[in-house]
């Protein structure tokens, strides 16, 4: 039923009769450098931009890919388990967060949603750190300048905003870094996105906006949401955009560098559609089988992004039974460190609530710590309680 | 190796916010070996259908609930024998087995407390009797006393909308009054709240109240003080038979006024009763009447108005006592007080010049007024230079009383509650709308002959509106 010709270099992200069809860009500007089944097919335009990717690397980005999907994995366990209130997998969006995150520059600054970890992961945040927010154990796991990643969003796109934002402060600076946004296809129906869009494209301030169209808004499909390609939403604002395939990991890492060495010498923003797809629920309190074919799934299943990379590896002889040990090990040492790490988590001081709030202490501030900590010892000693119970 | 054990796993909330969850099968038996993460079971929620994967590394030992039993989150499902291990899942989360959750579903709106629609807590200014701050207790208590009282310097006449006067009788039931540590204190004693009775602000149940109720209440002060925090009003010393509290701000203020007043000025308080149903019917005639749309109007408004008609026939009670002149200050002007209950305690701001208002300009200032004092923003221009004052006891459900006057003033009303009692109309007894009136005044300046007749006069107005008119 749903059909995608992602492996043969175009895609469709409607369905069959859709009205709108004639007004889609289709086939031919997809970027793809690695097919489904693993070749590596070139480009004339964007071979010169992973050139540089040695085997080496390859063999990284494919680790970095089978780490974080051990850590999502593991992440959903322990909310299963009861160890997190929530947690949003990111199955099958792989090779997008990680193929373009590799392609920052320590300098550049992220500003991520809530699905977003392999991000995270690839920018230095500890994995227990990822989870800590779900856990309910921190307001944000992370202080955002010691791995240049802002706190993940979860309303949706509003940190379009604080990216360019970030962006027009770069201009002001005179310096070169970059601001990233990540965010999805239902977040381009937001007034956030647009207006974020608008003002990148006003002060052409070097900013990357990476969309990662996974084709589901919870359970509302993307052909609902935009009757054209989402990368042409961009065209409305005078941005340039790519559409790049999204579980092709050096085809993501080839189109991040073009936007952001744009952004850096100064040609202001580019829009980046990573057609991918979320193979797992919204959240875990969601049941994508309610709403979706399993056909589509088993469809995109056959496009895995790491999969398409393992054949890769396999083909160049890359893939030895040493590599595959090494990475299996990396994974299960990470997720024990991760389940570890958050099962043995301490619980915060009740007073933490008032740390990372403002940058400088202010009387009001100062007050509402006094109110409360009177308050929290108004609560009288546990001890005394039970004491108290104990006696009668 | 360390020594085996058992560990149970007790069913997580698996969505946001579950109570509860059914198990659709179980896909291991006693006596399987599980890896960790192997998947055990599937479960259905609420929301969705998802499969539980396994906590422990170990030997099943036992299934506690049946395929299709619905299971409370908390309850315990499976038991494993595992080797020592610290880093065992499910052995913190949905602790709390023993509580009984409400579910409240994320994005389904916060569980309604009690039944129905949320209870609004009545904004009562009628504190119960064991209240600390009761500042109508004395007026009442002084009501049936002679006319020339030398009140408490308690007396804290109170002006607000005669629209929040509470009504009498049982309100709707609500929850008793108390704060989170209390609840929880309550709790962990086992003590209901709804048997105690509180002797905090507007019968808040205190933590003393809680540990009187247990018989708990001679806890050394030290502990008390390590436990409490609180102001003291708050949360008395244990056992104490007393609060101290220091003499400071406004209550200071009010008190020296007061004093001064009770006893420099040689008080006369009389009072009269009388049927002010036309002045009722004359207000609701106004309030559906075009030109007041949007304006507060109030028996307040009806009486300031009165009061200033009444004034011009009775000049004496608008004046002062000049002791260091030696001279009688007649004011040709009417700024009139009205007594207001603040946070910060009792002030009397005053309308300037009050007397050249219309009624519209008169129901807005007293609107804005009383507005400024309750947000505690009443200038100390609009604090000083008063004439003449009016505290209306009458929104605390209060019939009379002996009003001290505001210091340098010749008089002061006190406006009673308006109540439906049988009453003499037309010879007969029919239900009538009455109402009190107290004036106190300076008998240095107004003699018993003035302020009587300005009683009557005022009265006259308020029982026949019509009146007025051969006032003016």
């Amino acid at each position: 039923m749903f059909t995608d010709d992602a492996g043969t270099g175009g895609i469709s992200a409607g369905g069959p009769g859709n009205s709108a069809e004639s007004n889609r860009r289709t086939g031919g500007d997809l970027l793809q450098l690695i097919t489904p089944a693993g070749d590596r097919v070139s480009h004339p335009e964007f071979d010169s931009w992973v050139q540089d990717v040695s085997d080496e690397q390859l063999g990284s980005l494919y680790e970095d890919m089978v780490v974080i999907r051990r850590i999502d994995s593991e992440a959903t366990a322990l909310q299963r388990q009861g160890e997190l209130a929530l947690w949003p997998p990111l199955l099958g969006q792989e090779a997008s967060q990680i193929g373009s995150a590799r392609a920052l520059r320590e300098d550049d600054f992220v500003f991520p949603s809530y699905r977003d970890n392999g991000v995270a992961y690839v920018r230095g945040v500890n994995p227990e750190d990822i989870v800590k927010a779900w856990r309910g154990n921190a307001l944000a796991g992370w202080d955002p300048y010691s791995v240049n990643v802002a706190t993940q969003q979860i309303i949706i796109g509003a940190q379009t905003l604080h990216a360019t934002g970030y962006a027009m402060g770069i201009q002001n600076d005179g310096a070169d870094a970059v601001a990233v946004a990540y965010f999805g296809d239902g977040a381009t129906s937001e007034g956030d996105v647009n207006e974020a869009l608008v003002f990148a494209a006003s002060f052409q301030s070097p900013v990357v906006f990476f969309c990662q169209n996974n084709h589901w808004a919870i359970s509302e499909p993307v052909r609902l949401q935009s009757h054209i390609q989402i990368a042409d939403r961009a065209a409305g604002f005078g941005i340039p955009s790519i559409r790049v395939d999204g579980n092709d990991v050096l085809a993501v890492m080839a189109a991040t560098r073009i936007a952001i060495d744009r952004a850096r010498h100064g040609g202001g923003p580019t829009f980046i559609e990573a057609v991918t797809y979320r193979m797992g629920p919204h959240t875990t309190a969601d049941d994508p089988t309610k709403y979706r074919d399993a056909n589509e799934l088993e469809d995109w299943a056959a496009k895995d992004p790491i999969a398409r990379l393992k054949s890769l590896l396999e083909r160049k002889g890359l893939l030895t039974e040493d590599f595959e040990t090494a990475v299996a090990a990396k994974a299960d040492a990470v997720a024990k460190a991760l389940r570890s790490g958050t099962i043995n988590m301490p619980e915060p001081a009740p007073m933490d609530i008032f740390k990372n709030v403002y940058s400088t202490p202010h009387s009001t501030l100062d007050r509402q710590q006094d109110h409360y900590s009177r308050y929290l010892a108004s609560f009288g000693d546990p001890a005394e309680a039970a004491s108290e119970e104990g006696a009668r | 190796m360390s020594a085996t054990m058992i560990k149970e796993f007790r069913l997580p909330d698996l969505g946001e916010g579950l109570t509860e969850s059914e198990i659709v099968a179980w896909k291991v038996a006693v006596g399987d070996t599980v890896a960790l993460n192997q998947i055990i079971a599937e479960v259905e929620t609420a929301k969705a259908v998802v499969e539980l994967p396994s906590p422990f590394a170990g030997v099943i030992t036992a299934l506690h609930e049946q395929p299709g039993t619905v299971v409370e989150v908390g309850k315990p499902i499976v038991s494993f024998e595992v080797e020592g291990d610290d880093d065992a899942a499910g052995s913190t989360g949905a602790g709390d087995a023993a509580a009984k959750r409400e579910p409240n579903l994320v994005g389904y709106g916060a569980v309604l407390e009690g039944s129905g629609r949320p209870a609004r807590r009545a904004r009562s200014f009628a504190a119960p009797a064991a209240s600390v701050a009761a500042p109508v207790a004395p007026l009442a208590a002084a009501s049936v006393a002679a006319p020339v009282v030398a009140a408490p310097a308690e007396s804290r006449p109170v002006v607000t909308s005669p629209a929040q006067i509470v009504p009498a009788g049982p309100g709707p039931a609500e929850r008793p009054r108390s704060t989170p540590p209390v609840r929880k204190l309550a709790k962990d004693l086992g003590v209901s709240l709804e048997a105690v009775t509180g002797t905090g602000d507007h019968g808040l149940i205190t933590r003393d109240d809680v540990r009187n109720f247990v018989g708990g209440g001679d806890l050394p002060a030290a502990a008390q003080e390590l436990a409490g925090g609180l102001p003291q009003n708050l949360a008395p010393a244990p056992g104490a038979r007393e609060t101290r509290t220091p003499i400071k701000g406004v209550r200071k203020f009010t008190a020296a006024a007061m004093v001064s007043s009770a006893f420099t000025a040689p008080h006369v308080t009389e009072f009269l009763t009388l049927d002010v149903t036309p002045t009722m019917e004359l207000l609701a005639k106004l309030k559906a009447s075009r030109a007041f749309a949007g304006y507060k109007l109030t028996p307040l408004t009806l009486v300031s108005k009165a009061v200033l008609i009444a004034l011009r026939n009775h000049p004496t009670l608008n004046t002062r006592w000049d002791e260091a002149s030696q001279e009688i200050v007649q004011y040709n002007y009417v700024n009139l007080g009205i007594a207001a209950a603040t946070p910060r305690g009792l002030t009397v701001p005053n309308i300037k010049d009050a007397d050249r208002m219309s009624l519209l300009e008169l129901s807005t200032a007293l609107t804005e007024l009383t507005d400024t004092a309750r947000a505690g923003k009443t200038s100390p221009a609009n604090l000083s230079g008063g004439t003449i004052s009016i505290t209306n006891i009458g929104v605390f459900g209060i019939d009379s009383g002996t009003p001290i006057l505001n210091p340098g003033e010749a008089a002061i009303l006190a406006l009673g509650a308006v109540r439906k009692m049988p009453w003499e109309y037309q010879d007969e007894v029919a239900l009538r709308q009455v109402m009190t009136l107290s004036l106190s005044f300076d008998h240095r300046l107004v003699d018993g002959e003035q302020g009587s007749r300005f009683l009557q006069d005022l009265g006259a107005i308020l029982a026949d509106p019509g009146m007025a008119l051969a006032m003016v």
